[in-house]
Order: C-alpha cells, then sequence, then structure tokens
C-alpha cells in the first residue's frame, strides 16, 4: 500500500496564497512542492501525486518540475542535509577538504545518510556565498560560513540535539556601522 | 578617479543602520523618487525611461546592456496585463551581491523596480530569488508587506490612477533560471528551459505579455538617476561604464567580501587594497574578474586593467556581474577547470545536444587531464569542442561552459601539457 500524504489546514491556506499572486494556476507549482516538502521532508511521486491533486494539474508535469530542481528530494534524505558547496571559490578555499571532513566524521558518503537517518551530506553547486568560503547550507535553510573544522565539530553536535545554527549575518567589510 | 575608492560614498548600501527598516529608509528620502515620477509634477513614464536611458546604466546581471535602452523596447500599452520581472537568482560562481541589497537595502531595490514599473506602465511585478537563498525571500517579503502597507505598492499610487502589483517567488536550485527567459519559464511553473529568441520578453514574455527583464542592482540604481539626474550617475566612476558597482571579492584573499565603489577601480587595487591581498604572503596567479563564465586572466594580463567593460574586454576578458575569483600561485589550474566544467554540465538544461552533451564531454575529458590520463591531442579536442558549442544552442549556457575551456587552457597551456601524460608508442 502506498503511504498516503494530506497537507493540513494552514498548507491549504498557504497553496490558496500562493495561487492569488498568479494570473494562472500553473506557477503555484514550485511554491507548492516546497510546502509539500517542507511538510513531507521529500517529494516522493506519491507527494508529487498530492500536489498535482491539489491544484489540479497533471502528474506528469508536477513530476517533470520536481526532477528538473536540485532543491526538490526526490528521494528520502536524513533529517538533517548537509550542503557543502564545492564550487570554484568554496573549492579554492578548502571546500573539499570540508566535505571529506564531514563524510568522515559521519561515516558516509556525499550522497549517502547516516543510519539513524540524522544526517545526509550532498557536495553541491555554488551557493552565492563566494566571500563567506567554505560553507554550508543545512537542509535548504540557514547557512554556515566561513567552515573550518572545529566549527563543523559544533553544528554537529548541535544539530544532534536538534538545535539549528542562527541566520549569520555577514556584514560589508567598508561599513563600519553596519559591521558593529 | 579609480584611486579616490577611499572616499566614495556608498549609493546603493549606504552606512546607515536600520536602512531595512521602511521608517528609516523614509527618514533617508527613500520612495521620494517614486512619488515625484507618479505625480507627475516633472515627468512623464517616457521622461523616466529618457532619463535611464541616458545614464547609462549598464545590466548588472552580466550582460551590460544599458536598462533604459531595454524599457524603451517595451510596446505601446494595450490595456492587458504587462510585466516586470526581476532577476534575483544569483546563481553565476563568484557572485553574492544581490542578497546584500535583500538584507541591507531591500526599499531601494522596491522603489528601483516601481519607478521602472510606472515607466513602462507595467501592471504587475514579479521578483525571482534562488531557492537557496530562503531567508532572503522572508527578508523581502517583510519589506514587500511594508511597501503595501504604506501605499507604495496596489491600488492608486499617491491617489493617482496608477495601480501596481509587487509578488515574490523562488526557485528551487537551478543556475538556468539566471537565464531570462528559462527564469520566465520557471515563473509560470514550469522546467527551466530557455526560450527560442525572437520573439524577444518585450514583445512576449510572461504568459505571452509584454515582460521586461532587469536584475536587482539595475532596479537599485534607479532611484538615485531620478532623485539627482542622469549626470550625477554619469559623474560616478568610468564614463563608458557608469556608477556603483557591487564587487564581490572572493578566492585567495586576506579580506573577501561585498564591496560598493564606483566602476572602473583598477583590478589590482581591489585586490591588493580593498580585499587587503592575497591570503599567506602569496603571489597572484589568477584572476577571475566576472563570474566563472568570464576568461581567467593571468596575473602579467592584469597591469592597468579596470574593471568596467572596456578595459577589461581590451585585457581578454569581461566584466560579468563583477565577482571577482582571485586565485594564489599554488592554484592547480587543471582543477579549477575541471571544477567548472563540472559545474556547468551540473546545470546544463538538456534542451540542446551541443551542451547537454559537450558540457558533459568536457567534464570527462577535463577529468582524465586531471588524474593523468590526459594525452596532449586532448587539449586540442577540448579547444575544437569549443567551437562546436559556442553560438549553436538556444541560450548562452554552451558558451559561458565553453570561455572557461578555450581561455584557461591557452593561458595556462605549460600547466595543462605538463599534467598530460606522454605519447605512447605504437608498435607494430
Amino acid at each position: 500500500m502506498e503511504e498516503t500524504y494530506e497537507f493540513t489546514k494552514e498548507d491549504l491556506k498557504e497553496i490558496e496564497a500562493i495561487k492569488a499572486k498568479f494570473p494562472k494556476v500553473m506557477p503555484a507549482t514550485l511554491p507548492t512542492l516546497w510546502v509539500a516538502q517542507n511538510r513531507f521532508g521529500h517529494v516522493e511521486p506519491p507527494v508529487q501525486r498530492l500536489v498535482a491533486k491539489t491544484l489540479e494539474l497533471p502528474e506528469s508535469h508536477v513530476h517533470g518540475v520536481a526532477t528538473f530542481y536540485t532543491q526538490y528530494f526526490k528521494e528520502r534524505k536524513g533529517k538533517y542535509v548537509l550542503d557543502v558547496c564545492t564550487t570554484t571559490s568554496c573549492q579554492l578555499c578548502g571546500g573539499y577538504d570540508m566535505l571529506h571532513y564531514l563524510e568522515d566524521k559521519l561515516g558516509i558518503k556525499a550522497g549517502e545518510t547516516t543510519e539513524d537517518g540524522k544526517f545526509s551530506i550532498q557536495s553541491v553547486e555554488c551557493l552565492g556565498a563566494c566571500g563567506y568560503a567554505p560553507m554550508m547550507q543545512i537542509t535548504n535553510d540557514v547557512y554556515v560560513n566561513n567552515l573550518t573544522e572545529d566549527k563543523l565539530d559544533e553544528v554537529i553536535d548541535d544539530l544532534k540535539d536538534d538545535k539549528m545554527p542562527e541566520f549569520e549575518s555577514v556584514g560589508m567589510p567598508l561599513l563600519e556601522k553596519r559591521n558593529i | 578617479m579609480a584611486s579616490d575608492w577611499k572616499s566614495f560614498d556608498p549609493v546603493l548600501i549606504p552606512d546607515i543602520p536600520n536602512l531595512e527598516k521602511i521608517d528609516v529608509y523614509t527618514k533617508n528620502g527613500g520612495y521620494k523618487a517614486l512619488e515625484k515620477v507618479v505625480k507627475g509634477n516633472d515627468w512623464t513614464p517616457e521622461s523616466v525611461v529618457n532619463e535611464v536611458k541616458e545614464a547609462n546604466i549598464k545590466g548588472r546581471g552580466g550582460a551590460g546592456f544599458n536598462a533604459g535602452l531595454k524599457w524603451s523596447f517595451m510596446p505601446k500599452p494595450d490595456g492587458g496585463p504587462r510585466y516586470l520581472a526581476c532577476n534575483g537568482d544569483e546563481s553565476e560562481p563568484g557572485t553574492f551581491k544581490d542578497r546584500k541589497i535583500f538584507e541591507y537595502n531591500p526599499h531601494l531595490f522596491i522603489e528601483g523596480a516601481l519607478i521602472a514599473a510606472y515607466a513602462m506602465q507595467i501592471t504587475t511585478i514579479y521578483v525571482y530569488v534562488r531557492g537557496e537563498y530562503v531567508n532572503w525571500v522572508k527578508m523581502m517579503e517583510k519589506a514587500l508587506q511594508d511597501a503595501r502597507d504604506k501605499g507604495y505598492i496596489g491600488k492608486n499610487l499617491f491617489g493617482t490612477d496608477y495601480s501596481v502589483e509587487f509578488e515574490i517567488t523562488y526557485g528551487a536550485g537551478a543556475y538556468i533560471c539566471g537565464e531570462e527567459t528559462s527564469m520566465l519559464e520557471s515563473l509560470e511553473g514550469k522546467r527551466g528551459y530557455p526560450r527560442v529568441k525572437p520573439p524577444f520578453p518585450a514583445q512576449k514574455g510572461l504568459w505571452g505579455r509584454p515582460t521586461t527583464i532587469n536584475n536587482i542592482e539595475t532596479l537599485a540604481n534607479v532611484p538615485g538617476v531620478i532623485n539627482n539626474g542622469a549626470d550625477w550617475f554619469k559623474g560616478i566612476g568610468k564614463e563608458s561604464h557608469p556608477g556603483p558597482v557591487l564587487y564581490g571579492i572572493s578566492g585567495h584573499v586576506n579580506r573577501p567580501g561585498v564591496y560598493e565603489l564606483p566602476s572602473g577601480v583598477s583590478v589590482m587595487e581591489l585586490i591588493d587594497d580593498v580585499a587587503q591581498g592575497i591570503r599567506g604572503g602569496k603571489k597572484l596567479k589568477a584572476l577571475i574578474p566576472g563570474g566563472s563564465s568570464t576568461p581567467v586572466l593571468r596575473a602579467d594580463q592584469l597591469d592597468g586593467v579596470s574593471m568596467d567593460a572596456d578595459s577589461l574586454r581590451e585585457a581578454g576578458s569581461m566584466m560579468g556581474t563583477a565577482g571577482m575569483i582571485v586565485m594564489d600561485e599554488d592554484t592547480d589550474m587543471v582543477d579549477a577547470l575541471w571544477r567548472i566544467s563540472h559545474f556547468y554540465h551540473h546545470e546544463s538544461c538538456g534542451q540542446c545536444t551541443p551542451c547537454r552533451e559537450g558540457t558533459g564531454w568536457a567534464e570527462k575529458i577535463l577529468l582524465k587531464i586531471k588524474n593523468g590520463d590526459g594525452e596532449l591531442r586532448d587539449l586540442d579536442l577540448l579547444l575544437d569542442l569549443t567551437t562546436q558549442m559556442e553560438g549553436r544552442t538556444i541560450c548562452a549556457l554552451a558558451d559561458a561552459a565553453a570561455w572557461p575551456i578555450r581561455h584557461t587552457i591557452n593561458r595556462f597551456r605549460d600547466e595543462f601539457e605538463a599534467r598530460c601524460k606522454k605519447s605512447a608508442h605504437a608498435v607494430a
């Protein structure tokens, strides 16, 4: 039996607000997939079907969109997905060292999930934080900048206690009043 | 001009605490430019377009096209919907500037977009942000709500009959959605496949209606032009490429970050003084001046080069997004090029064969060379491949993938040859 998924009332309200932004319903596809992924943790085919049914769009369309964009999890991931950037600036500043350190620490390789389902690691393309390299993003949410092995140890310890790092505002070096 | 960067007063992100709050923004003269043009005492939509055209704001998303000229391509209003799509996808490696506007001065961008919308008599504005920037999307949602509450967005602005809607949406991880027509497809809720041009978006854009696409930083320059005039703007930085620029400096420098300075600052000054030089006292080897698709320059090619379109073209590269990636003497150029090629292969949307296949072949050949299994003829094969990719596809991703390959090999040929294995003997 396929698992069944339902949106909550709040989800449906959010989806209605999304639909109201656009003159047609199809543009709601990406944001609604986000609502679904935030609710269920992934967008496996049964979730894609729920999105299609909710928006009254063809399943094939939703499947096509879900598979085009890398941030949608088409299979289940760990509770915390560690997206380590390894593109050029991060590569130059030790992004691969950070990736390998995490792989050794968690005993999995990029693309895998720990047995307890807590962590997944992914090597990802540029996240737009090139000045704060090396860096990673946790489960499509907070950016962790200027990674070191010590910083990774701290973050992993916190995540084991389900404590997410807070959003880190990185200033602009010449703006003194903004950077106090 | 270029040497006065220390005394330059930033315009896009001035040093004012809490400027992201709408009250602080309006206290500092915010939304005055919008009020002026919409109330129309001295302004008409046409005169706004002309002033911005005269200011010569070169598109900051990478293409460098005159923003006002782009606006003038919009057909006359016919009573139907017209759109402004603001490109906040910011996905070119080395680029991390628009997020500073979202975080520190969102209302400047919002005001600029609203002025642009008025000038083109646009009915709805969408801002499309990359999915990874979800925390910056939240900041923008708050700023948009505040602007709506104050009556800067919505029906009958300033009691006139001009009304405009402004919505934000975001992607889900696809570099290609920074390409303008791919972004339109993504906004329409589809796979981000770039469209064949013509028709250009000004004729047929979102849902087949007239649409203009501008970068976030480009639009953030608009209120300044309205408040101070095109001549003021043209007086900042290099005449042929005027205005303030958000330089993103990353890689092997002591003080990486985003810096707002006039256009045309010398490259060496940006690296040595602004970013405080190379880490660990090492020597500079190479610079990618404007995001990963712009051709890499050797340190010996940087003498007297400044960050503007003309100077960089003469030097053999491009301004792109002004996302400067600095590489020190220990950088392995083969590794660096392989990683860039991996990126473009991963991000190719797969519509056009030269790009879908070419980016993959290039990555494979480069991996072979990187691992020491390459042969000299592979280098020529790669160079040949770039000519088979460039200019043969719907969008410019294939070009963006081809340029780094061609120029990195040509400019660091020795390093690539040294990595290749010796010729095999053919024994009969």
